[in-house]
């Protein structure tokens, strides 16, 4: 008998005994949910991992602060559904000069944000020239990070680190023809664009709530506007409707929607940590669906009768080495960890179905992937070979591993560590296991080289573009590698810079094969994440990157 | 019991007047007909048998992944001939796993119990035999250490000394401190009023041998029953330390606590993974909670009939 | 009996402020900082010279001790490093879950603990007491977070009669006068929403009330087991008393000397309990909010919620204290 909203019927299951409950036990199905209108209306409610940071575009990375973003508000460009190429969105459509530097978007005609402001060329300059404009706190790392990542620098730099911007500045010369011009030609810029980092706000609701009030030192950001907790107006297929910290975030049809309306009502997100816990609740009818499926629970999900939908591969998990450490400066030794690792092993173990070993830092299904690179299969007396080889007497290995998380590319990072800390004793490793809280430790530690000589991580990526990936990783020395390779980082650069897929194609093939052979980490695998929902609702389509549209799901009729 | 009810035992208890040890020999002689004493008794037997001798019991190594090539996420499998307990998420034989599991609890629970008992006691000994203002003194420590509820403080005392087998001893010893305290000091009072002391002093007898040979000796009896259940809590306590993320940082050695933790996202697929932990853990802390129950009816006058 | 209360009274500041210091200097031996929890281990130098003067880190400890008292003292626990939201603030939005919770289970350990212990104890050497008492046993040592689990598994899971988490249903559209769940329905006239918090209760309360269950259970029976014992209850039997007069006006009232001094005392494993139900019950209450802020280093947040903890618990067990020097002259003599 599934848990039901109407008092009465509680009260029954309550006092009737076991002999009901045991007959009803296996029931999957329907919820008894009297309030679901039918094929459209309704309240859906969805698992999240955590709780949003704030819904404000422009200042979050984090996938549960990004979700209901991207209801609320959109980009000049989307993503295509279910894949990474850049797809009309707020922009009809675009032209770029000769030069590569002057962007002319064609806007959509007839659009309004929330609060009634049109929509119109001069909200993208006043949208784009906010985020340029970013000033102290706003310019920290942990708040402007996607401006960052893809224009890199402000109109004024307040850190000798942050480089200059790709961009140079914006002009409405209608209100449907918006002029972006960029300071160099750079080939990952549209795709950068489908970030909901980029998505357009209504300039009077920024000013009237303060969006850029910031308190506190810099660096220390504390938003004290209410824009991004009460008021984040966007021109979105749902309105913000109301949110209760650690409890839940309620999202509504929004009637004047210039595109298809949304089939529900509303959309609610509840917060629940743990996979297990989203599953029971899944199962108990609390909630109609749920994201980041624990591997173990997929198979038990689909035997119950609930719907499990894949999200194309287009993350990766991989070892990562910390080069400003002993032993793993030694090349032989990380050759060594590379033979001794069982991926194949560890796959199979922690993975769901449709995970995949992985040959390198991007996933095959991005362009720029090389089936061609240097493979190190599975090979204990090898890396023992290798490990004489090397030189170094009884390697010890301090070994980092995230513990209180689970991420689409490492689902039980302790499993994983386990296995691999066994295959690194058999060829005659020491390693001596450190575990850190995910948030902050852990991460503070590796992007700041303090994870020890070897560690766990991995990423997902955020738009259809190589340099999203290896780009990240390798374009600029990090902490975290602890090393310099100035031919990788050259390579990497020039593609970034041509605007020709297919020149840029070749080049970043070459760069996965370079990666390779430096070995600078191990990556091991590309999942299929996997969400879950109870039988019947329908229209939910998995992003590779995340960018997955409420609107066009709706729940079953309750008949 | 609470540390009131234990304090008003202690404090009430009735001294014999003549041979300040007839106590225990009648506590003895009580013990060895109650039914609950040899079970508890038993049952600590079987536990320190089993954490001695895991080594020679144990059909496999407690951390070697034999079966890891039959694992499939939400598929493990249950028990067989060669894994006659089942094997857990990595492919380690469960059976194992459990047996070298008491070591790890019986260390802990020792440990742990050798700390709280040794600072608690050097602390309540101070108290009550020097009395005055380090009486003063220590008693306020103690007042402040009890305004703490005990998980807390054990979460606050793990979270500063990091994640070892010491750190998580010492985290479960320091909430018992003040506790032992208490008892012994109590205790300690109780007794220096008694008859036999007064005699001893007016015959000339040194105040540190009445403390040493005398007080001391006869108030051990509360914080000997405190210890046994110490230990069994200990047991608990590390499980729920563990379960917070508080454990150690290995998640390969087998921790009772740690494996009732780790196998909770299991449940739908090996369910006996979290059954067997638990039992071994209730067993284990029964069995010193018998033990220790048993001993303080033994002594506890009031049933003395 | 005023002395003794007032000496009780005074006791209670210097512990207070041993407390506080104490805490104080825990929290800041805690490895790590806030300044590196928030602003990462590549924060410069100079970002964490900003932080620390923004909080006031970078005076002497002596300094942040006086200033951080001074401000207690007006009831003004700083704000989160985290959140920046005043502690005190997210202090009271959480604690109701946490004493709804603490609450439904100090009932069902009293309504369920003190009858069983009477009659089991009436009921002496027969399956009825010993199986009580090996089911007492049993409840003080299996793990709070693993009967949670288990009780989730089998009734929210597997038989669907109960919710697995939180306190209400996300479908449910109610206000929050008083944040108590369960009064906010009968409050705002929504009775339905009343039932929905009880229901999410149920479960977590009964996890939460093993132990206090079992403690009680045993120490009803014992001390019923000592008055029926007693020579006045053997003097009454012999007068002709029946049984059950002589229960109602000698037995129980005695008896329930030292179990009303425990459930005085369970308030501090109510309170220990209540951290791991309440993570795996996923309820918002101050166990969860702790557990977080300890793990990202929120002094403020930590020293805040510990205290308030703390004098709670230093005032229930002084109630107690006082209570049982009402009922029992002898105590107050120490």
């Amino acid at each position: 008998m599934r848990h039901s909203t109407s008092p009465s019927r509680r009260l029954l299951a309550l006092t009737l005994g076991g002999v009901l409950a045991a007959a009803l036990a296996g029931c999957g199905g329907d919820s008894g949910d009297e309030e679901s209108a039918g094929a459209t209306g309704g309240t859906l409610v969805f698992g999240t991992s955590n709780d949003p940071v704030i819904l404000d575009g422009a200042y979050v990375s984090d996938g549960e602060s990004i979700r209901p973003v991207r209801q609320i508000f959109e980009s000049l460009v989307t993503t295509k559904e279910g894949g990474t190429e850049p797809l009309p969105l707020l922009a009809k459509s675009w032209e770029t000069s000769a030069d590569g530097l002057t962007w002319t978007f064609t806007l959509q005609e007839g659009v309004k944000f929330h609060d009634g402001e049109p929509f119109n060329a001069a909200a993208v300059c006043t949208n784009f020239d906010r985020w340029y404009n970013f000033k102290g706190v706003q310019q920290a790392d942990s708040v402007a990070y996607y401006w960052l990542t893809v224009f890199g620098g402000f109109a004024k730099n307040e850190s000798p680190d942050t480089a200059p911007s790709l961009y140079k500045s914006c002009a409405a010369e209608n209100d449907t023809t918006a002029v972006i011009t960029l300071t160099r030609p750079n080939g990952a810029f549209l795709s950068g664009l489908t970030l909901p980092a980029f998505s357009m706000a209504s300039p009077k609701a920024l000013t009237e709530f303060k969006a850029d009030e910031v308190k506190g030192a810099a660096d220390a950001p504390q938003f004290t506007g209410t824009f991004g907790t009460e008021h984040p107006v966007g021109t979105g297929p749902f309105k913000f409707e109301s949110w209760q910290r650690g409890d839940r975030l309620t999202i509504a049809r929004n009637d004047d929607y210039w595109g298809e309306k949304a089939k529900l009502d509303k959309v609610v997100f509840r917060p629940i940590g743990k996979g297990a816990d989203r599953r029971q609740a899944l199962e108990a009818g609390d909630i109609d669906g749920y994201d980041l499926v624990d591997p173990g629970d997929v198979d038990a999900l689909k035997s119950a009768g609930f719907q499990i939908l894949e999200r194309p591969a287009f993350n990766v998990g991989y070892i990562g080495f910390d080069q400003a450490e002993e032993p793993v400066n030694n090349p032989k030794i990380r050759e060594a960890i590379a033979y001794a690792i069982n991926r194949q092993q560890i796959v199979q173990a922690n993975y769901p179905a449709g995970a995949e070993v992985a040959t390198q830092f991007q996933p095959p299904s991005l362009w720029g992937h090389n089936p061609e690179v240097p493979k190190y299969d599975y090979d204990p007396e090898k890396a023992k070979t290798l490990v004489a080889e090397s030189g170094v007497k009884n390697p010890t290995l301090q070994f980092f591993y995230p513990t209180d998380v689970s991420r689409p590319y490492m689902p039980n990072p302790t499993a994983n560590f386990e296995i691999m800390k066994a295959n690194l004793e058999a060829v005659g490793f020491k390693v001596v296991p450190k575990a850190a809280k995910w948030d902050p430790d852990y991460l503070n530690a590796v992007d700041s080289g303090n994870a020890g000589a070897v560690h766990i991580i991995g990423w997902t990526g955020d738009y259809g573009d190589p340099d999203n990936f290896i780009g990240t990783f390798f374009g600029r020395p990090k902490a975290q590698f602890g090393f310099k390779d100035a031919a990788i980082q050259d390579e990497l650069a020039r593609a970034l810079s041509l605007s020709d897929q297919a020149e840029r194609d070749t080049i970043y093939k070459k760069a996965n094969a370079d990666i390779m052979t430096a070995l600078p980490g191990i990556p091991y695998v590309h999942t299929k994440p996997n969400i879950a929902f109870k039988a019947g609702v329908t229209g939910y389509v998995p992003s590779p990157v995340n960018n997955e549209d409420f609107s066009t799901v709706s729940l079953p009729s309750s008949n | 019991m609470s540390i009131q009810a234990a304090e008003i035992l202690a404090e009430t208890t009735h001294v014999d007047e003549e041979h300040g040890g007839s106590v225990r020999v009648e506590a003895w002689r009580r013990l060895r007909r109650n039914p609950a004493a040899i079970a508890g008794a038993l049952l600590v037997l079987l536990f320190l048998l089993v954490a001695a001798f895991a080594p020679l019991l144990a059909p496999y190594g407690p951390t070697d992944q034999v079966a890891l090539d039959q694992i499939r996420p939400g598929s493990i499998p249950g028990p067989s001939s060669e894994h006659v307990l089942g094997v857990d998420n990595l492919g380690r034989d469960e059976l194992s796993r459990l047996l070298y599991g008491a070591r790890q609890s019986l260390i802990i629970g020792v440990g742990s119990t050798l700390i709280g008992f040794f600072f608690g006691c050097l602390l309540g000994l101070a108290a009550g035999g020097l009395g005055g203002w380090v009486d003063g003194l220590a008693m306020r420590l103690v007042d402040i250490m009890l305004s703490i509820p005990g998980l807390l403080f054990a979460i606050a005392v793990a979270a500063l000394v990091g994640k070892t087998r010491l750190g998580l001893m010492i985290a479960i010893a320091v909430p018992a401190i003040p506790i032992f305290a208490r008892l012994l000091r109590g205790s300690m009072l109780a007794h220096r009023e008694a008859d036999y002391v007064m005699a001893a002093k007016s015959v000339g007898v040194r105040q540190s041998r009445i403390v040493f040979s005398h007080i001391v000796p006869n108030s051990l009896s509360p914080v000997l029953v405190q210890g046994t259940l110490l230990l069994a809590t200990a047991i608990i306590d590390a499980a729920a330390l563990s379960f917070l993320g508080l454990g150690t940082d290995d998640p390969g050695v087998p921790e009772w606590g740690r494996m009732l933790a780790d196998s909770q996202s299991y449940l739908a697929a090996a369910a006996h993974l979290a059954f067997l932990p638990c039992i071994a853990i209730v067993i284990s802390a029964l069995g010193f909670t018998l033990l220790g129950e048993s001993l303080r009816e033994a002594l506890d006058p009031r049933f003395r009939r | 009996m005023a002395r003794f209360v007032f000496r009780r009274l005074a006791l209670l500041i210097p512990i207070l402020f041993g407390l506080s210091l104490l805490l104080f200097l825990w929290v800041r031996a805690l490895p790590g900082g806030p300044a590196i929890a928030l602003l990462g281990e590549r924060a410069t130098p100079e970002a964490i010279e900003r932080f620390n003067r923004l909080y006031g880190l970078d005076r002497s400890l002596w300094e942040q001790y006086a200033s951080y008292m001074g401000r207690v003292v007006r009831l003004d626990l700083g704000a989160s490093t985290r959140t920046n939201r005043p502690v005190l603030t997210e202090f009271w939005e959480r604690f109701p879950a946490t004493i709804e919770l603490a609450l439904a289970a100090l009932l069902i350990a009293v309504a369920v603990g003190i009858p069983l212990g009477y009659f089991a104890a009436r009921r002496f050497g027969t399956w009825l007491d010993n199986s009580s008492v090996v089911a007492s046993l049993i409840g003080v040592t299996i793990p709070v977070f693993f009967l949670g689990f288990l009780l989730k598994y089998v009734f929210a899971v597997r038989l669907g009669w109960l919710p697995s988490q939180g306190r209400q249903d996300a479908r449910l559209a109610v206000e929050h006068p008083t944040n108590f769940y369960v009064l906010d329905g009968i409050v705002t006239g929504n009775l339905n929403a009343t039932w929905d918090a009880i229901a999410h209760l149920i479960l977590p309360a009964i996890a939460l009330a093993s132990i206090p269950l079992a403690i009680i259970v045993r120490i009803t029976r014992a001390s019923v087991l000592d008055v029926l014992n007693e020579d006045y209850v053997r003097t009454a039997e012999a007068k002709g008393l029946t049984k059950r007069v002589i229960s109602r006006r000698h037995v129980l009232r005695n008896a329930m000397l030292p179990v009303s001094t425990t459930i005085g005392l369970q308030t501090g494993l109510l309170l220990s309990g209540a951290i791991l139900t309440e993570t795996v019950f996923a309820l918002p209450g101050i166990g969860t909010y702790l557990v977080r802020a300890i793990d990202g280093r929120d002094y403020s947040a930590i020293q805040g919620v510990i205290l308030i903890i703390a004098v709670i618990y230093v005032i229930v067990n002084l109630l107690v204290d006082i209570s049982y020097g009402i009922i029992d002259p002898r105590v107050r003599v120490r």
